[in-house]
C-alpha cells in the first residue's frame, strides 16, 4: 500500500515532493562544487610536494573523512549562531548553511582520495615532468586532467555522502518546510509522523539519483578507456 | 685504463660535456664511480654495457634529474653561444592521457614555446605522426609512442638529446623509423647520447662508444675502433656475446 502510494506521488509529480528533491539537489551539488574547489587542488598539492608536516596533514585529512556529521553540524551551528563569530552573516537555518556543512563533511573525502589518485599518477609521471621542467601549477593541472575519470568517481563518492547526510543539515538548516527541508530530513520527519508514502517516495528518488549518477560515472569511465586511453 | 682508452677518442669536434670524477652513491651502493669523460659534438655517443652498469643512471645525471655525490658535470655552451638545452626520452616514455597532438602541445608549453597548431604539426611531421595527431597517445603502438616521445623531446629544441634504449622491444620497422629520426636529428647538429644493448644499432648510429660496467667507464673510443679493436677484455667478451658480469 505504502509503496503504491509512494510511486503514485512520484508518477503524479507531487509538487511538495519535487520541491524537496530540487532543494536537495541544489544543496548537494553546490556543496560538492565547493568541496571540489577545495579538495581537488589540495589533494593534488599534497601529492606532488614534500614538506615537513606532510605526513601529519595526510593523517589529519584521512581522519577527517570520518567526521561525525552531527558534530560538524553542531560546530557550524555555534559558528553561525547569532552569538557565534559569523553570526552577523545571518546564515543559520538557510540553504547556504547546509551547503557549508555538507562541503566541510565531503571536502576531506575529496582531498584524501584525490591525493591518493594523483600520487599514484605522479609516481608514473615524475621523471617525464622533471625532464620537461613542468612547473608546480602546470604539473597539478596536468595530473588532475589526466586523472579526470578517476576523479569523477571521487566526486560522486562525495556527492553520495552529501546527499545521504542528515544530521548536520538538520542542525544547521532547521528542516524548515519549503525552505531548508531536503530529502533526508524530510524522510526522517515524515517517518516519525507516520507519513510513510512520502518518506518512501523520497527514499526511492534518492536511491535512483545515486544509482543514475554512478551509472553515468561507470559509462564515462568505460568510454574514456576506449577513447582517451 | 679509462684515461689511456679515452686518449684514443681522437676528435677535432669541440667538447660539449665534461664529466670530472663523477661518483654517485645511493643507500651505500656505488652506482657511478670515478667517471671522467669528454663528450664531443658530432655523431651520436653510444652508451653500452650490461644491465645495471650505470647507463640509465648516467643519462639521468646528464639530464639533471639526479645530482652526483662527488665530481662535477660541465656543459659547454652551444655553438651559437646560447645555453645548453637538454631533453631525454626514457626507455618506457609515459604518454599523457590525451591525444598525440595534445602531448606535443604540453611539451611545447612546458618549454615556454608557442604551442600553436603549426608548431605541433611541424613536430609531429618530424617524427612521421601527423596523420595520428588526434589519436589518444596511449592507443599508439610502442614505436609510435617512442616517436611521440621524441617529438615531445624535440619540442624543447635541445642541443643535447639523451635517449635511453629508445628502440628496445620495437620490431625492425619501428626500430628503423626511430633510428631514421635519430640520424636526422644528429645531422641537424643535436648531440645525441644514447644507451642501447643493440650492437647493430650502435654500429649503425654511433660516432663513439662508452662502455660501462658496475658504474665505471671501462672503455671510451671511436665506434670503429670499439668494434674492431676493443682495448679491454670486458668489451671483447661483450662483443663476442658472452655474459659480462
Amino acid at each position: 500500500m505504502d509503496e503504491g502510494s509512494a510511486l503514485s506521488l512520484i508518477l503524479n509529480g507531487d509538487a511538495a515532493l519535487f520541491a524537496v528533491v530540487r532543494l536537495s539537489l541544489f544543496v548537494t551539488l553546490c556543496a560538492t562544487l565547493v568541496a571540489s574547489v577545495i579538495g581537488l587542488p589540495l589533494g593534488a598539492l599534497i601529492a606532488v610536494t614534500r614538506f615537513p608536516a606532510r605526513d601529519a596533514l595526510i593523517v589529519l585529512i584521512n581522519a577527517m573523512m570520518g567526521l561525525p556529521p552531527v558534530v560538524v553540524g553542531l560546530a557550524i551551528f555555534l559558528i553561525l549562531s547569532r552569538s557565534g563569530p559569523l553570526g552577523g552573516l545571518g546564515l543559520l537555518f538557510t540553504p547556504q548553511a547546509m551547503i557549508i556543512a555538507q562541503a566541510i563533511l565531503i571536502a576531506p573525502i575529496i582531498a584524501a582520495l584525490t591525493r591518493q589518485v594523483i600520487e599514484d599518477l605522479w609516481i608514473e609521471y615524475r621523471d617525464e615532468f622533471g625532464a620537461m621542467n613542468v612547473g608546480l601549477s602546470a604539473r597539478m593541472k596536468a595530473l588532475l586532467w589526466d586523472a579526470r575519470f578517476a576523479l569523477v568517481t571521487i566526486l560522486l563518492a562525495g556527492f553520495g555522502r552529501a546527499a545521504a547526510e542528515v544530521g548536520a543539515v538538520m542542525i544547521v538548516g532547521g528542516n524548515i518546510d519549503g525552505y531548508t527541508r531536503v530529502m533526508t530530513t524530510t524522510i526522517a520527519l515524515e517517518t516519525s509522523k507516520g507519513n510513510i508514502p512520502l518518506a518512501l517516495g523520497l527514499g526511492i528518488i534518492l536511491i535512483v539519483i545515486i544509482l543514475a549518477l554512478n551509472a553515468l560515472a561507470w559509462g564515462l569511465r568505460q568510454w574514456s578507456e576506449r577513447h582517451a586511453g | 685504463m679509462q684515461d689511456r682508452v679515452s686518449e684514443r677518442t681522437v676528435s677535432r669536434n669541440p667538447s660539449i660535456i665534461t664529466l670530472e670524477k663523477i661518483g654517485l652513491r645511493i643507500d651505500a651502493t656505488d652506482l657511478l664511480v670515478g667517471i671522467d669523460l669528454e663528450i664531443r659534438n658530432g655523431p651520436p655517443t653510444i652508451l653500452m654495457g650490461p644491465n645495471g652498469s650505470g647507463k640509465t643512471t648516467l643519462l639521468r645525471l646528464l639530464m639533471g634529474l639526479i645530482e652526483p655525490s662527488v665530481g662535477r658535470v660541465h656543459f659547454h655552451g652551444a655553438a651559437n653561444g646560447l645555453p645548453i638545452r637538454r631533453a631525454i626520452v626514457f626507455q618506457k616514455p609515459v604518454m599523457l592521457r590525451r591525444t598525440a597532438a595534445a602531448n606535443v602541445a604540453f611539451a611545447l608549453a612546458a618549454a615556454h614555446r608557442s604551442s600553436d597548431a603549426a608548431s605541433i604539426v611541424r613536430l609531429l611531421d618530424q617524427v612521421g605522426l601527423s596523420a595520428l595527431a588526434d589519436r589518444p597517445a596511449r592507443k599508439l603502438s610502442g614505436g609510435e609512442q617512442q616517436r611521440l616521445a621524441l617529438a615531445r623531446a624535440l619540442a624543447r629544441e635541445p642541443n643535447i638529446l639523451l635517449l635511453d634504449e629508445p628502440t628496445a622491444s620495437l620490431d625492425p620497422a619501428q626500430t628503423k623509423a626511430v633510428e631514421d629520426i635519430i640520424t636526422r636529428v644528429a645531422d641537424n647538429g643535436v648531440k645525441v647520447i644514447m644507451a642501447t644493448h643493440d650492437i647493430g644499432e650502435a654500429k649503425r648510429l654511433g660516432g663513439d662508444v662508452i662502455f660501462l660496467n658496475k658504474g665505471r667507464v671501462i672503455e671510451h673510443s671511436l665506434a670503429q675502433r670499439f668494434f674492431t679493436q676493443p682495448a679491454t677484455a670486458d668489451v671483447r667478451r661483450f662483443l663476442a656475446g658472452e655474459l659480462v658480469l
